[in-house]
């Protein structure tokens, strides 16, 4: 038991004492902490994730946390199958992106702070992950969202970095409210917030209805949907994406492990582990699988004109989000975690690549200044090659068997489902397209930098290209734990593994259809390779001439749909005007004012009054004194 | 015999005069001394009402204002020698240093 408690008690305690120490003894040395705390960490999860392969699911209470009438809080964790698979990706990536930070922050005024933020963010998901009720699963959801926002102002003197955090951690706001009365509202319909209690009881809940301002509305939608308002906030869909690319202004590793393999993936979790729920509400999947088909196109089709080397990544992150919530609308919950699963592989390796570049251009991250990048960094070229070809989605590589099984799930769900596989098809074009833009630019063609920027090229330190090797071979590997049976009969092991949990994705097709399908998905992801390499390398003249071509669609999307815009005009505008006339103009001035400055004003002329009386003379004082005496007696005498 | 009242006129006189020294003396000590007057005729009172009532506790309680008026002269009597050391006048007009 000691056991599972210590695998985020050790990423804590690395906390703690960087943050107390770091300042004055710890300094640039913050890494012998963090770095093995997180380490042994990831040896604990393997041997509970052994524990879990050999059969058992551990669900221990560890303490009662609040205790309050009926309502009653256990901090416990629940080790099973789903959670295993997330003890591993988060274990594992934080263990090398923590090495990888050692090369890139070196140097950095901030170096221990980094570590010690970082460490706790690995408690943080954690706990997430581990959770056995709702809401621990709330705390780690929120102390994620403080790391994050600490970590994307990590440079918070750069006043873009300051104000990227704080919009990530007010849109998230929006998401955690719904998520916050999502869990008010388990807890009114099953009296408990214990997800055994709760999925167990979830069948007897089914039909019944809730009056919400006189309408009636089905309890189990109700709540997926509050959930999912959740999961939208923190996975970054559509409307509440705006947060993430912004996001990019944080450190690299950051970028790597919190907005692309775990944090960010954190809404997916939740989904597919609140499973039993969405099953009942074929409204609630719906709007999972549209949301997340449409942000999947979305958020590409953003990806395929930004100049922003971290920007692309993150709208590619986007995107590859809306596939895993296309996946779990459409029931195919396996599918979605195990498309997390790869996807934590091969984006954090992107991201890790794009810092390499980055670091070697001395913090350069407009593609347009870059090129020619692979003779000098060929180590950095390569992973990126691989973890492309992953995310692309080409026979082999992680990426193609989780993408294939959401496509062919999404396809098999039929109706709607169909359309969302169109979408989502069309997606993997342009994910094919933006990355192979992205490589192309970056390390083909002349270098269109400064000399000063030449001169200093250099590949990264092996502390920095090691753990980009090790992520390169989980972004080419990770997948074959998931062979689809039409090519290996049993082969699916991961889908076999979640199957407890999650359970088994409805629907059959013929192999004809499956094998047509798939044939579409790398059909496509050709053809995007393909266009790629000729609009950067044959003729680099075309995507000007394109741009000058479709003018409205190119700024259309250089502006991302003016989504942030519309937001500022609607939202943050007006709320700023009100708060302005309102909160300081009226509240602040007149009410708070008045009191703080009204009070002493008031005892100052009581007091001015009285004063008189303490004349310091003992005399006076005696006089009253009996003369109270005599008041006091006559009093009692002649009244009593 | 003498008569029950005269004790008690005495007393208020006594009475009388450490009120009036209290309030019209200037010095400290006199006015401590007035205190201690007004202690003493609540204890001549205390006495003759114990042997009108022929009753032990009213000068039972006598001890007790002797004993406590032996205390507060003597703490009295030390916090105004504190005082003159540190200002050398013991005139209540004087010390105001409280005055408001």
């Amino acid at each position: 038991m000691v056991k599972y408690i210590l695998i985020p008690l050790l990423p804590f305690i690395a906390f703690v004492i960087t943050i107390l120490f770091g300042r004055n003894h710890i300094k640039d040395k913050a890494h012998w902490i963090a770095v093995p705390a997180v380490f042994a960490s990831f040896i604990l999860a393997v041997s509970a994730f052994m524990d879990v392969l050999g059969g058992k699911v551990i669900n221990i209470n560890i303490y009662s946390w609040i205790v309050s009438g009926d309502f009653n809080v256990s901090m416990g964790f629940l080790i099973d199958q789903l959670t295993a698979v997330m003890l591993m990706v988060v274990t594992s990536i934080s263990t090398l992106i923590f090495i990888y930070s050692i090369g890139y922050m070196h140097g950095d005024g901030g170096y221990y702070r980094f570590f010690a933020y970082l460490s706790l963010f690995v408690f943080s998901m954690l706990i997430l992950v581990m959770a056995n009720n709702y809401l621990l699963l709330y705390f780690g959801w929120e102390a994620v969202g403080l790391c994050s926002y600490f970590l994307i102002g990590f440079w918070f003197h750069k006043k873009s970095a300051a104000d990227a955090g704080k919009k990530a951690f007010i849109v998230n706001r929006f998401g955690d409210f719904g998520f916050g009365l999502g869990v008010i509202l388990i807890f009114l319909t099953f009296g408990s917030l214990e997800y055994v209690k709760v999925f167990d009881s979830a069948g007897t809940v089914a039909g019944q209805t809730i009056n919400i301002l006189g309408y009636q509305f089905d309890t189990i939608t109700v709540i997926c949907l509050l959930l999912f308002c959740g999961a939208v906030g923190k996975s970054a869909q559509l409307p509440l994406h705006v947060w993430l690319p912004d996001a990019m202004e944080g450190p690299t590793p950051v970028s790597a492990l919190i907005h692309a393999a775990t944090m960010v993936t954190a809404g997916v979790f939740m989904v597919a582990r609140s499973n039993p729920l969405f099953n009942l509400s074929a409204s609630a999947m719906a709007t999972v699988a549209v949301v997340g088909g449409v942000t999947a196109l979305f958020a590409a089709t953003i990806a395929l004109v930004q100049n922003d080397i971290k920007r692309v990544i993150a709208y590619s992150t986007v995107s590859q989000l809306g596939y895993m919530f296309l996946a779990l609308g459409v029931g195919a919950y396996t599918a979605g975690i195990f498309h997390l699963y790869t996807h934590a592989y091969f984006k954090a390796l992107l991201f890790l690549g794009a810092g390499s570049v980055i670091h070697a251009l001395h913090d350069e991250q407009n593609m347009q200044k870059m090129g020619g990048l692979k003779k000098y960094m060929p180590i950095t070229y390569w992973v990126f090659i691989l973890a492309s070809l992953s995310i692309s989605g080409i026979p082999g590589f992680a990426g193609f068997f989780s993408k294939d099984e959401i496509l062919w799930r999404a396809y098999l769900s039929g109706g709607l489902g169909r359309f969302l596989w169109f979408l989502a098809a069309g997606a993997a074009l342009l994910t094919a397209f933006y990355s192979f833009r992205l490589i192309y630019l970056t390390f083909h063609g002349k270098f269109r930098g400064t000399r000063e920027q030449e001169h200093h090229l250099h590949e990264s330190p092996p502390v920095m290209t090691v753990p980009l090797m090790f992520l390169a071979v989980g972004a080419v590997a990770a997948g074959w734990v998931g062979i689809p049976p039409i090519f290996m009969e049993h082969a699916d092991k991961i889908g076999e593994f979640l199957a407890p949990v999650l359970g088994h994705p409805a629907g059959e097709g013929s192999h004809a259809e499956e094998l047509a399908v798939m044939g579409i998905s790398i059909t496509v992801a050709l053809a995007g390779i393909l266009i790629a390499y000729i609009m950067y390398i044959r003729k680099t003249d075309l995507p000007g001439k394109l741009g000058a071509m479709f003018q409205p669609v190119y700024r259309l999307l250089y502006n991302k749909y003016w989504v942030d815009e519309l937001y500022s005009k609607t939202i943050v505008q007006p709320t700023l005007k009100a708060s302005d006339r309102i909160i300081l103009g009226f509240f602040d001035a007149k009410i708070i004012e008045g009191i703080v400055n009204g009070v002493p004003a008031l005892i100052g002329a009581f007091s001015r009054r009285f004063r008189a009386i303490q004349t310091g003379l003992l005399s006076t004082y005696g006089l009253a004194m009996v003369l109270g005496a005599v008041f006091i007696i006559g009093f009692w005498i002649f009244l009593k | 015999m003498v008569p029950l009242s005269w004790y008690i006129i005495l007393s208020a006189v006594v009475f009388s005069i450490g009120v009036v020294g209290f309030f019209t003396r200037r010095n400290l000590i006199m006015i401590f001394m007035s205190v201690e007057l007004m202690l003493n005729s609540v204890n001549i009172s205390l006495v003759a009402y114990s042997h009108y009532l022929q009753s032990m506790r009213g000068q039972v309680l006598v001890f007790f204002v002797i004993a406590v008026a032996a205390a507060e002269a003597a703490i009295g009597l030390a916090i105004i020698i504190a005082y003159y050391k540190n200002n050398p006048t013991i005139k209540v007009d004087e010390i105001n240093l409280l005055k408001g």
